[in-house]
């Protein structure tokens, strides 16, 4: 008989449950297969009811976050041997509402990431003829790791904090406002410091470090965040000494 | 068909399910040990205000076998604290030089080098 490995999948139907529970499915044991792999195989041969997001089955989208064995983890990125021998529980990433089974309702991150305004906002317009805003290879790797980011969500299924005050902006929305506010082209610092700045933005950061020991793109938002706390530290005490010049 | 999403509240205890957050529990733990140690050398410095008597009753506290396992405590949390701390740094404070990054172990390194430097001037200011 071939080896097979048991998954323990929380569950949760609006339309039928009261609250979430684990079912149990035994799966076919495959060396190069992944925990998304393993669902794929539930979906399509044992229960299609099970509902989870995915897409490029190669840690690039960011679709298929998830809780397993109590660390959040892209699916696609966790393999089964890594887990052989014990049972696997999967369930949708901490810190977020659940839709259904293992998919989270993530509006509130789209929220935070939005109120950052993570796009480059020019120090001064120019037209077009004007040419392209240039920037040096040094310039770009001072922020370059950020950039890395897939908003995956496993950082704010790590933070405590984000579990704690669900006003917190968190970690990777914070981390691309540093990769906007580091970039040489970009002007918006002043402009994103309203939300970056305030009580739910860097204040709310106790410096856990989870985000950036799960981020699978090892972009590091702890550093972003506490890099961010200095400069604004800095920002505060010119605008105290020198009221007005600094904005 | 309505929505009906389904919120996990967070435990108590959630700091108990993982190691890396009973780690950062400790940590924020030793500071309060630290804060505790500071707001006594400053209750020690209006003790001083107040006169000899005053002074020496304070000494003679510090100098129970109480005060001495509380600062040896305090010793431990802080030195604790300041490593953890320490390890940290590089995130917080990147730094470049010539275009090109300072590696981790030389901020790590740069921080115990001032710890000894104040440690040693501060042991020569009291021994004086």
């Amino acid at each position: 008989m071939s080896e097979t490995i048991t998954l323990e999948v929380l569950r949760y139907h609006p339309e039928t449950d009261s609250e979430p529970h684990f079912q149990r499915y035994t799966v076919p044991y495959k060396d190069e297969w992944v925990v998304l792999d393993a669902l794929n195989h539930i979906k399509d041969n044992l229960d299609a009811t099970l509902s989870y997001r995915w897409s490029c089955h190669m840690a690039v989208c960011g679709s298929c976050g998830m809780t397993i064995n109590n660390e959040p983890k892209l699916s696609c990125h966790a393999f089964l041997r890594d887990y052989r021998g014990g049972v696997i529980r999967v369930e949708p990433l901490d810190h977020f509402p659940i839709e259904r089974d293992l998919v989270i309702v993530m509006d509130s991150f789209i929220d935070k990431l939005s109120s950052v305004k993570p796009y480059l906002i020019p120090k001064q317009d120019k037209p077009l003829s004007a040419g392209e805003y240039l920037q040096t290879p040094g310039e770009l790797e001072v922020f370059h790791q950020y950039t890395q980011c897939i908003n995956c969500l496993l950082c704010y299924a790590a933070c405590p904090q984000v579990g704690l005050n669900e006003d917190f902006v968190g970690p990777a929305a914070m981390a691309l406002a540093h990769r906007y506010n580091l970039d040489s082209r970009d002007g918006g610092r002043q402009a994103r410091a309203e939300v970056v700045a305030s009580n739910e933005g860097i204040w709310e950061c106790t410096f856990v470090g989870a985000c950036s020991e799960v981020c699978p793109k090892c972009v590091d938002p702890a550093a972003a965040i506490q890099q961010t706390k200095i400069s604004a530290s800095v920002d505060w005490l010119k605008d105290l000494l020198t009221p007005g010049v600094h904005r | 068909m309505s929505r009906r999403p389904y919120v996990r509240k967070v435990e108590r205890s959630w700091w108990l399910q993982h190691p890396r957050y009973v780690a950062y529990m400790i940590r924020e733990l030793t500071s309060l040990f630290v804060g505790l140690y500071c707001a006594l050398l400053a209750v020690g410095l209006v003790r001083l205000s107040q006169g000899h008597a005053a002074w020496d009753g304070f000494v003679a506290a510090f100098s129970s076998p109480l005060g001495v396992a509380f600062q040896m405590a305090c010793l431990v949390f802080a030195i604790y604290h300041s490593v953890t701390w320490f390890a940290l740094t590089p995130k917080a404070m990147p730094l470049r030089m010539k275009g090109e990054p300072v590696p981790g172990i030389v901020i790590v390194g740069a921080h115990y080098v001032a710890w000894a430097v104040v440690s040693i001037v501060v042991l020569i200011g009291a021994g004086m």
